[in-house]
């Protein structure tokens, strides 16, 4: 069904009794031509351009909750590419020039919202960080700009400018084109379009073991049953060790709790996205009126989705000093997700020794987005076997080479 | 927020009066010549982790109580305490027999020092 104006009116006209579900639930077949595991954003994004950019419409992606409730469903929705290496430049823009038209492509609106995002300096040391990345993002041709302190104040009226702050404003690092997009339309989006040119998504369906016929994938075993495939995609962000370990594959991963709470409504108070990289806590502020805040990742390996409350001291006392108006609110939910960290803070998209086996994992605190064009490039490296060129930088071999894709020094923590 | 005991003072505290150091029983590879390593070996010494979904072993500091470093041996999923034991040990026998996947691997032909 196409949403519009029109089909609107006409569901209205008949008590909203006639909308359809907007994807199937199909059961598993026996075999695909490829498996997906994750529907989180990046595999049913990458369910989507198999299907749409190379006809590969025999494939499956297979969920162990339901679809988008990993961590793209848990994030705070920052989307910028102001990165300071060229490989992330290439990867993050492309996925931000997809994000501008992703509503009219899927005829679902992913309320993408290009407010403008302010990184914050805060001490010398991260304005010098944040100038050389800013003459790294010229030469690439982004347009972003430093801005002065008085600029600040004008862009966010709510932020302690005082002299005398513990962490003063020296200026910020702008991205004008920066923002956020609703989380769950993003997967709702892929995940309908997916589902309409063929692709199955199979929700309650956990992956409990990965079949091999020596160095070749042969299937994946599920709570719902065997599957024949000769390509499985592993993309379940916090689990891909754990997944990868079942076809004897090790990972430069670590997998810690981050987290995020948002405010009661309140007025519109905020109308750009704001980083404080120092003091760890970030901020933009709902359609509804929230406040969503997050900040660093707990400090140990945890899978358990629930993190620990000196985190969130940390970053609610990291804003009060930035925002002192954050100290009346009240917080209304908090929750966590287990984010995938590797060493150099950069993802993996990869093949890997075992033919048939990709990977895409590592995003840790910020792969939302980058979603569409982890999607596009990792499709495109799945259907043809070899690694699209924005891809290869950030395949596994980076670990041995010694080639890493430093984003550790530029986006502080969480990015 | 967890509960965690130095088992060299014998203080129990939060998680803050602790700093978490990551992985334990982490081996650099040792040799006079650095030309002798190879990259795998030097992969896997800086980057490759066991990060398991279940039992780990890990490193914790004793922050604000006597400073010194010990192994702790925690449950990723439940965040239970499974043991602590000196810096300088390897697990009880019957935790390494009790780890899966690479961390059982790694554990395999150690457990007849103790
Ligand atoms: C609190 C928080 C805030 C964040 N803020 C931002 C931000 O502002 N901007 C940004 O760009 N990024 C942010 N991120 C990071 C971003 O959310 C992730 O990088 C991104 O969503 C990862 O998407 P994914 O599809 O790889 O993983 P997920 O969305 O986690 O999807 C993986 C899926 O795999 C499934 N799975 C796991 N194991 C199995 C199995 N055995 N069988 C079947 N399925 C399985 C999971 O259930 C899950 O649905 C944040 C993350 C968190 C937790
Ligand atoms: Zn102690």
């Amino acid at each position: 069904m196409r949403y519009s104006i029109f089909s609107l009116a006409r569901q209205a006209l008949n008590y909203h009794k006639g909308w359809e579900k907007a994807w199937r639930s199909p059961e598993l077949k026996p075999s695909y031509d490829a498996v997906i595991i994750g529907a989180g954003g990046h595999g049913l994004a990458t369910a989507y351009y198999m299907a749409k950019e190379h006809g590969m419409t025999n494939i499956a992606v297979v969920e162990k909750g339901w679809l988008g409730g990993g961590n793209t469903g848990r994030n705070t929705t920052i989307i910028r590419s102001n990165y300071l290496q060229d490989a992330s430049i290439a990867i993050y823009d492309l996925a931000h020039k997809l994000y501008a038209d992703l509503s009219q492509e899927f005829n679902y609106n992913i309320m993408f919202s290009p407010r403008g995002l302010l990184m914050l300096c805060q001490t010398e040391h991260e304005l010098r960080g944040f100038q050389r990345t800013a003459h790294a993002n010229r030469i690439a041709g982004l347009e972003c700009e430093m801005i002065d302190r008085q600029r600040v104040k004008e862009l966010v009226p709510i932020i302690n400018d005082r002299d005398d702050a513990r962490y003063p404003i020296l200026g910020a690092y702008y991205q004008a084109s920066g923002g956020t997009a609703r989380h769950d339309g993003v997967a709702w989006g892929y995940a309908r379009g997916a589902d309409q040119m063929g692709v199955d998504i199979i929700q309650n369906c956990e992956v409990t073991g990965l079949l091999r016929d020596g160095d070749q994938i042969v299937g994946v075993e599920t709570t719902r049953g065997t599957i024949n495939t000769k390509k499985v995609a592993v993309v379940t962000a916090g689990h891909t060790s754990h997944i990868m370990q079942m076809a004897g594959v090790s990972m430069p991963i670590e997998s810690v709790c981050l987290q995020a709470m948002v405010s009661e409504p309140i007025k519109p108070v905020i109308d750009v996205v704001v980083m404080a990289n120092t003091v760890h806590g970030y901020v933009s502020q709902s359609d509804k009126g929230e406040l969503v805040i997050g900040g660093g990742a707990d400090a140990y390996n945890n899978y358990a989705q629930r993190g620990s409350f000196a985190s969130l001291e940390h970053t609610a006392t990291a804003l009060v000093e930035t925002f002192p108006i954050i100290s009346r609110l009240k917080m209304m939910r908090q929750w966590g997700g287990i984010v995938d960290m590797t060493g150099d803070r950069s993802p993996i998209i990869s093949m890997t020794d075992v033919k048939g086996l990709y990977v895409n994992g590592g995003w840790g605190t910020g792969g939302f987005k980058s979603i569409p064009g982890s999607g596009f490039v990792f499709a495109d490296t799945i259907a043809n076997d070899r690694p699209h060129p924005i891809a290869e930088p950030f395949g596994l071999k980076r670990f041995v080479r010694g080639e890493f894709i430093d984003e550790s020094v530029a986006s502080g923590v969480a990015h | 927020m967890l509960e965690i005991k130095c088992p060299v003072c014998g203080v129990v505290g939060e998680e803050g009066d602790f700093h978490g150091g990551g992985q334990a029983h982490i081996t650099r590879p040792a040799t006079d010549n650095p030309a002798n390593i190879s990259d795998e070996a030097q992969r896997d010494y800086l980057f490759m982790r066991h990060n398991p979904k279940g039992l780990h072993f890990e490193r914790w500091r004793c922050d604000r109580g006597c400073g010194k470093w010990f192994h702790a041996a925690r449950d990723t999923v439940t965040n239970e305490f499974k043991a602590y034991y000196s810096i300088r040990e390897l697990p009880p026998v019957e935790l390494m027999k009790a780890a899966t996947g690479s961390w059982a691997e790694y554990f395999k032909d150690k457990m007849v020092t103790k």
